[in-house]
């Protein structure tokens, strides 16, 4: 983090509003509007899927006809209206590219204004991107240098058609069709998303790293990402999100499965920043997403997540640990400011001898906002000797906001140790005016302040991402003290 | 370097200063006691910028400017420091990080280029030295989990990084062993120029032990009823305030 310089925050900040609310001008391919069998199957053919996957996919429809949304979570919201949304929308020119220079230039200007750069030869650092936008990937970065080491690492589509095996093995192995109305409905429709086989005892030597953005209108974006690290693997997977602004919710509900094998460790980060909607709360992302990892014996995942933006959020990346040894552990920021609401937390679910999971969460709540937490930690019956750390701090802003915890506790090993600990607090004046009277300007403290109580989170976070989000919490809370 | 004319001001509707003047130049060291509630803090959190307190008449003048017009981080910019009585934490901000920001702010303010790393960690180690501040503690979040003696040897490190023109040291002894008393003393006294000058909030003489004031004023009911030098503060010492207050009265 020390090669951002504070004039550069300062830069940064004089640009306050959402400024991923642009809309790229290229041509888009949708389908009609709705949902029923023909169009999940319009969804499929368009994408050359074998059968066995239009059969998930109808199974799961079928399924999600019987659910009902969730109502349980700390949130209030319009509902969609699941016939009034487009399911695919692919920006046109979508075949194959052979390499980079084939790329539209809108395309790669708006890449350029998201700031991810693809033209390998230019970057610096390493990190291998794959581009979703709307509904399809739309690039792929470093895959051949990747592909020597076996490392897969491609669009989900592209698996689907070149990885048959291994994603018919895995997909919904952790996330049934059946888990909830969202990943049911995701099963269903999901269009894209990113793929990723780490093979047995090779550590991936970059950052992989996933970009999604909604462009078109009247979409939803849904898109299922796999991550596989075999035995004695390691990866480390980032993932960003924005949308244009725009007066409609427009509804993301994803799915990210992580398995990590026998001595494996995933280290899976999210910068989320969704269009959170305006300052009366008009418009914004419904982030309704389904994550979960599952590790065998003595694996290893870790979930970061710097959540910023969205109208609504709803996530719970949580873990189950199935092998023994095998250690799981959540870091979240999650900031609201105006009108947002955000539902998220996480679970352990502790099954293996002597597993081990850590819980850090940092909820922030500006503005009008509610920001809860919500977490389940469970010890089965055989998890001997398990431990949790659950940590969770709530920060006010302003005395019209909300924080809530939803901690929930369920114990059946006498041998397990559970420790929880909770702080709520508000920004303090004094806090405020010790740094403005060492000459320390009211925003430029506001980041600090955040910045540094966000930062055993932010310290887990790739130096890369670590500096965005850092700028990004800036910015959520630009005058935000009230 | 600052003049305070007929200074009056409210919190929530009751007065507290009730028509103080100072003037302190440049190269002195003006000591200000008196009793518990004659309006000392008060006047410290006022110069500093605090925005809780109403000022209903008055002029203030600092380095040329009319300080009252300023806002808290434009009156450090221009070289007003205050001591905390009660320094404050901020927990996961280092020391470094916070005071390189402080630092930067000024700098910037007076359209200078940014500290380098070099020339800052240099500092850093020569002005922990003044204090007797475990390079430690510099690197730790700020106050956090600090003693009550190391957190106003901070503050005095602070202020020998920020090089002020003027420094107010708000109770600064208060709850301070000897040891840390004379630490503090010798981090003022090292810091004292010709250029600078610092006003010495106390409530008590012992301070002035170590520190030894060029005027000594007496704060009573929120105006400065007596001045002297340091002899007057070994008085007070003595025979409290009471005469103080009596001889305002029948005054």
């Amino acid at each position: 983090m020390g090669q951002y310089t504070e004039n550069e925050l300062a830069k940064d900040l004089e640009n306050q509003d959402y400024k991923f609310g642009f809309v790229t001008d290229v041509e888009t391919e949708k389908i009609p509007v709705g949902l029923n069998e023909d169009i999940i199957r319009l969804i499929s053919s368009k994408k050359e899927e074998p059968k066995w996957l239009l059969d998930y996919r109808i199974n799961a429809y079928r399924t999600w006809l019987t659910m009902t949304e969730p109502e349980w979570a700390h949130v209030r919201y319009q509902k969609p209206d699941f016939q009034n949304i487009t399911y695919y929308a692919a920006p046109k020119q979508t075949k194959k590219y052979e390499s980079w220079d084939d790329v539209d230039p809108e395309m790669k200007e708006t890449m350029g204004k998201l700031g991810i750069s693809m033209e390998e030869q230019k970057r610096l650092t390493g990190v291998a991107v794959d581009f979703v936008m709307d509904s399809v990937s739309v690039a792929t970065s470093f895959k051949s240098k990747l592909k020597e080491l076996g490392i897969i690492f491609c669009s989900f589509s592209e698996a689907v058609q070149e990885y048959p095996e291994l994603v018919r093995e895995h997909m919904g192995t952790i996330i049934p069709h059946t888990d909830n109305f969202y990943a049911a409905l995701n099963a269903a429709v999901f269009t894209d998303g990113s793929f990723c086989y780490i093979p047995k005892g090779v550590r991936c030597p970059m950052e992989l790293s996933t970009y999604f953005r909604i462009n078109a209108g009247g979409t939803g974006q849904f898109e299922r990402t796999l991550v596989i690290a075999d035995e004695g693997a390691y990866v480390s997977y980032l993932e960003g999100c924005t949308a244009p602004q725009r007066d409609e919710n427009q509804l993301h509900a994803a799915v990210v499965e992580l398995k990590a094998l026998k001595d494996a460790e995933i280290k899976y980060s999210t910068v989320q920043n969704w269009y959170p909607g305006d300052k009366n709360g008009i418009g914004g992302v419904f982030n309704f997403v389904t994550k979960r990892g599952l590790c065998e014996t003595n694996a290893k995942i870790s979930w970061t997540q710097v959540e910023t933006g969205s109208a609504v959020t709803w996530k719970y990346p949580s873990c189950i640990l199935k092998g023994d040894h095998a250690v799981g552990e959540f870091y979240s920021v999650a900031v609201t400011n105006n009108y947002q609401q955000a539902d998220t937390g996480t679970k352990m679910i502790h099954l293996g001898k002597n597993t081990k999971s850590t819980i850090i969460s940092k909820g922030i709540s500006a503005g009008d906002s509610q920001n809860s937490y919500r977490g389940l930690v469970q010890i089965h019956k055989n998890a001997h000797k398990s431990r949790n750390f659950s940590q969770c701090d709530s920060l006010l802003m302003t005395d019209h906001c909300g924080a809530h915890t939803f901690p929930y506790i369920e114990c059946k090993n006498p041998t397990a140790q559970i420790e929880h600990e909770a702080t709520t607090s508000k920004i303090g004046e004094d806090q405020l005016f010790y740094c403005k009277q060492r000459g320390i300007s009211e925003e430029k403290a506001i980041s600090l302040i955040v910045n540094g109580y966000c930062k055993e989170v932010l310290n887990q976070l790739p130096m890369e991402f670590a500096v965005e989000a850092q700028k990004l919490l800036a910015i959520s809370l630009e005058g935000s003290v009230g | 370097m600052i003049e305070i004319i007929n200074l009056h001001a409210n919190i929530e509707g009751k007065e507290i200063l009730k028509g103080l003047t100072l003037t302190v130049k440049a190269g002195e060291v003006h000591a200000i006691m008196g009793p518990n509630g004659a309006g000392k803090s008060t006047l410290a959190s006022i110069l500093a910028g605090r925005e809780e307190y109403e000022i209903t008449s008055g002029e203030v003048t600092f380095e040329g400017a009319d300080l009252l017009e300023l806002s808290t981080e434009e009156r450090a910019h221009l070289g007003l420091f205050l001591a905390f009585q009660y320094p404050v934490e901020i927990p996961g901000v280092s020391n470094v990080n916070f005071l390189r920001t402080a630092i930067n702010e000024i700098r910037e303010a007076k359209g200078e280029d940014s500290i380098s790393a070099k020339e800052f960690m240099a500092m850093v180690r020569e002005k922990s030295k003044i204090v007797e501040l475990d390079s430690k503690l510099a690197s730790r979040s700020v106050n956090e989990g600090f003693s009550g003696g190391e957190k106003k040897r901070n503050e005095i490190f602070q202020m020998a990084m920020l090089n002020p023109k003027l420094a107010v040291l708000d109770e600064t002894d208060s709850g301070l062993d000897i040891d840390a008393l004379r630490i503090v003393a010798k981090g003022v006294n090292t810091l004292k120029s010709a250029d600078n000058a610092s006003i010495v909030i106390t409530h008590y003489q012992r301070l002035l032990d170590y520190i030894v004031p060029d005027f000594v004023h007496v704060l009573h009911d929120g105006k400065i009823v007596k001045t002297g030098n340091k002899e007057l503060a070994l008085e007070l010492e003595e025979k409290g305030y009471d005469w103080i207050k009596e001889e305002t009265q029948v005054g």
